[in-house]
């Protein structure tokens, strides 16, 4: 643990990119291999099977400091990550125990089958023998989420200078369904075809949002564009005779989509295609809530199927028959992909349609209608164009309908956690209602910058009328710009419409409460 | 009968007296605990401070009409008595004592109970009701001690030094700034100080306070010759073009703040050192029972959380609102301030 500890400490105490790829190197070159496994199955978001339920964990650790229960919770809610908040309240240790990363996962895994006394014999005993640090780390290794600072991409850069391995392959090498259980890191990172290669994905080709004039990217017929459709960006398998579906989040959910599992009728080849999961009725896509549905559930009943029908909207081809295409240009890749989509009689592999434009302008017109035909924009990308890892700029660009906006008071502001734990940021929006009564309508907590977030924060000390727990009413005398990107009716809220993804987007100081927009100005939208 | 002290639209109100303590809007007298912006503010008609908080108030305030008296000595105002005690919070810190008839009621302002050397060893005084903050008043703040945090700093300045690179640790000019300095190692290489954080270290030596040599950091000078060097500056000048455009800066916080992760990467500063001018949760606790107060009021920080649990141990707690900020307001104050 020590080493992946230094490790830890030096990646948290930087801000430089190069100095955590320096560090990260240093650990492969000092660290065994089982360890190097761990390292990097925790950096890419693969975690051992929960052993401890949080609720014990929680439990012990109030009981270990000598605190109640709910005194925990409330420091839990300020610190806002679970084993950071254990590792603070715990009394300091008096002595150090010292085993492996590998060799403190393989007993975290062991305990499963154990009865709750054992496993809080072991857990007291480990705390007591760690400093914070490595407290810190051995509660994030039971609960999971080890975000620190350290990106896949960086992970890979330093990998790839470790291994002295073109960083491409390296990042194709970290996809997909490998556990450190059962793959070493000999095989992960230098074998070229294991186990479970036949299942991995390649990594995401990601766009930036378009930030300059549409004339800066040059001439409109070196483009294509496509509508952004709003779905799961997904990628379609089929080698070997088997089908998998992965998720962008580099999750498996082949499960999930039973209408993919047969290989669209007609088509012979090995493919990898990607795309779109779309949820999708009689031509249209259907809303996305209507596709949350399906992600929520592991298991997917007949009425769910019939109800919310899924599609795969196909985008690019990345690999025909066993052929990396990636480096190919798009122009290509799509021409392959259409020739393969033609050989389809499946309802289910829908092809993504270029739409025809001769010049610009066709496109800012069109965008005009991107709601109403239920997409989010438009897709940009260089017809000359590889297929690259990641998100990078240049080649695509998304290309999205501006928010809808609606000008809101607000009543409540809650302070913050973790990163914000000293500042108030989540706050409660409401409209003025035919009485003239405030009534809420949503909750907001990004889009401030950090001064503002102080300066709001100092305001809500001062004019706090009431609080409930860790929410305080306030004066409602800001305004605040609400942008959000679709709206639906709802019965939970008591306003009557739910939005989607909701955020700040600027402080309206030049507006009075009684300029902010009504709940009949917001229900309009309802109607288009 | 109303209380010996209540708060107000302006502040803590001793109508005995006529007195304001800490008021947040301009009086007719005020007895000020500590020159911090948020706890001395312009305006009020006249002043009453510790001695050795008088010269950065009247600094600070831009005020002529400040009157002053040692530790421990009492003035009687229509026949209330008060007092200054060490809060050991920053330089010229204190409790403000308040005694009428009996009963007796201690105004802690900001306190922590670690002696830093600079500010006064904390002093725990006997009373009937303690007015608390508890700006750090959860169980996950627990302080080590600041030579523990000190030799962390030095090391970090010493590793720069071999770098080739400035260190530079943000600290609000009154108090953190001059604690960090009398931590520092000047053997290591010159300390450099921002305007707002060098005119106070001077009125604090005038004052007879020990503080080691620093040089006062000039835009004009050659980036290069800071080299090895320490800058001390207030937060707010992290972000100022000056510092943006330096390369080869490593840049710090000390801060209790910094003892949460989140904080420390909202900051975005390579290194966090924990160091609060304000007590951990042991020592808001043990500072509360070596009062021997059975009426708690806390004023800013975890209020909601630190009262229940207060009630919790048997003690008739309660929130004051009062428009305290703990080190947030000093934040802002000086950010502006350019070098």
């Amino acid at each position: 643990m020590k080493a992946f500890s230094t490790l830890f400490t030096k990646v948290e105490q930087t801000t430089s990119t190069n100095a955590k790829v320096q560090a990260l190197v240093e650990f492969f070159h000092e660290a065994p291999d089982e360890d190097k496994i761990w390292a990097i199955a925790l950096f890419t978001h693969r975690r051992p099977r929960r052993t401890i339920s949080t609720t014990l964990l929680r439990e012990w650790a109030a009981e270990l400091a000598n605190i109640p229960a709910w005194l925990f919770e409330n420091s839990y809610h300020i610190v806002g990550d679970l084993a950071e908040t254990i590792a603070l309240v715990l009394p300091a240790n008096e002595h150090q125990i010292d085993k492996s990363l590998s060799q403190w996962i393989t007993e975290i895994s062991e305990l499963k089958k154990q009865d709750d006394s054992v496993k809080k014999d072991w857990i007291i005993t480990a705390w007591s023998g760690l400093n914070k640090n490595q407290r810190f780390i051995l509660n994030k290794l039971i609960t999971g989420g080890f975000r620190v600072g350290i990106s896949q991409r960086l992970i890979t850069k330093a990998l790839g200078k470790y291994l002295e391995v073109d960083d491409s392959k390296i990042a194709h090498r970290l996809m997909g369904d490998w556990s450190p259980f059962d793959t070493s890191f000999e095989e992960l990172m230098l074998s070229q075809d294991f186990k479970d290669a036949i299942s991995r994905p390649y990594p995401f080709y990601l766009a930036y949002a378009i930030e300059k004039e549409l004339e800066d990217l040059g001439s409109a017929d070196t483009w294509s564009a496509e509508w952004k459709w709003d779905g799961i960006r997904g990628q379609y398998i089929y080698r070997e005779g088997e089908i998998f579906i992965w998720s962008r989040g580099e999750e498996l959910v082949t499960d999930r989509f039973p209408e993919l599992h047969t290989v669209p009728n007609g088509i012979n080849e090995n493919f990898v295609i990607d795309g779109e999961i779309l949820a999708y009725y009689e031509d249209q896509p259907m809303n996305f809530q209507h596709l949350q549905k399906r992600i929520g559930k592991k298991t997917v009943g007949k009425k769910l199927i019939k109800d919310v029908p899924v599609v795969f909207m196909a985008y690019d081809l990345l690999e025909l028959n066993g052929q990396d295409m990636r480096h190919k240009t798009f122009a290509e890749r799509r021409s392959l992909l259409e020739d393969l989509a033609s050989q389809s009689k499946s309802e289910h592999l829908i092809l993504s349609k270029l739409i025809e434009f001769n010049d610009w302008d066709v496109l800012r017109k069109l965008i005009k209608e991107a709601r109403e035909r239920k997409t989010e924009g438009f897709m940009l990308k260089n017809l000359a164009s590889p297929y690259r890892n990641g998100r990078k700029k240049g080649d695509w660009w998304k290309w999205k309908v501006d928010p809808y906006t609606i000008d809101a008071v607000m009543t409540y502001a809650q302070r913050g956690h973790g990163r914000r734990a000293n500042l108030f940021t989540d706050f409660t929006f409401g409209l003025w209602n035919e009485e003239g009564n405030l009534v809420t309508f949503t909750k907001a907590y990004s889009g401030l910058t950090d001064v503002e977030f102080q300066e709001i924060s100092r305001w809500v000390r001062r004019n706090t009328l009431e609080r409930f727990g860790p929410v305080n009413a306030v004066k409602p005398v800001h305004v605040f710009e609400i942008a959000f990107e679709g709206i639906q009716e709802s019965r939970r809220h008591k306003s009557g419409v739910a939005l989607r993804f909701p955020r700040i987007l600027r402080w309206r100081k030049d507006k009075k409460p009684e300029d902010a927009n009504t709940l009949e100005d917001i229900k309009q939208l309802l109607q288009e | 009968m109303p209380q010996l002290l209540e708060q107000d639209d302006k502040g803590i109100y001793c109508a005995v007296a006529d007195v304001y303590i800490d008021p947040w809007k301009p009086v007719k007298k005020a007895f000020v605990t500590h020159a911090h912006a948020d706890h001395a503010r312009p305006g009020s008609a006249q002043y009453v401070c510790v001695d050795a908080s008088r010269e950065i108030i009247k600094h600070r305030l831009e005020a002529t009409n400040v009157d002053s008296l040692p530790f421990g000595k009492p003035i009687t105002v229509n026949g209330v008595k008060f007092s200054f005690h060490p809060a050991g919070h920053i330089i010229g810190s204190a409790q403000i004592r308040v005694e009428h008839k009996g009963e007796v009621w201690v105004v802690s302002g900001d306190y922590k109970t670690e002696n830093d050397q600079l500010s006064g060893g904390f002093e725990p005084l006997r009373c009937h009701t303690f007015i608390s903050e508890c700006t750090f008043g959860l169980p996950v703040f627990n302080w080590q001690p600041q030579e523990t945090v000190f030799n962390e700093i030095n090391k970090w300045w010493n590793t720069n030094k071999e770098d080739g690179k400035v260190s530079f640790i943000s600290a609000y000019s009154l108090g953190k700034a001059q604690r960090v300095i009398s931590g520092l190692d000047g053997t290591i290489g010159p300390i450099y100080c921002h305007n707002a954080v060098e005119n106070i270290n001077e009125i604090a030596r005038a004052e007879g306070f020990e503080i080691q040599d620093t040089m006062r950091l000039n835009i004009e000078m050659d980036k290069k010759s800071l080299t090895g060097g320490l800058i001390v500056a207030p937060p707010g000048f992290m972000n100022s073009n000056y510092i943006s455009r330096m390369k080869n800066v490593d840049l710090a916080s000390a801060s209790g703040w910094m003892n949460l992760r989140g904080a420390r990467r909202r900051r975005a500063v390579d290194r966090g050192f924990v160091l609060s001018d304000h007590a951990d949760w042991n020592g808001l606790l043990s500072a509360i029972s070596a009062t021997e107060a059975s009426k708690i009021l806390v004023t800013h920080g975890y209020v909601n959380v630190f009262s229940k649990y207060l009630q919790e141990l048997g003690y008739d707690a309660q929130i004051l609102q009062t428009e305290y900020e703990g080190d947030e307001v000093e934040q802002e104050v000086v950010a502006d301030e350019g070098v």
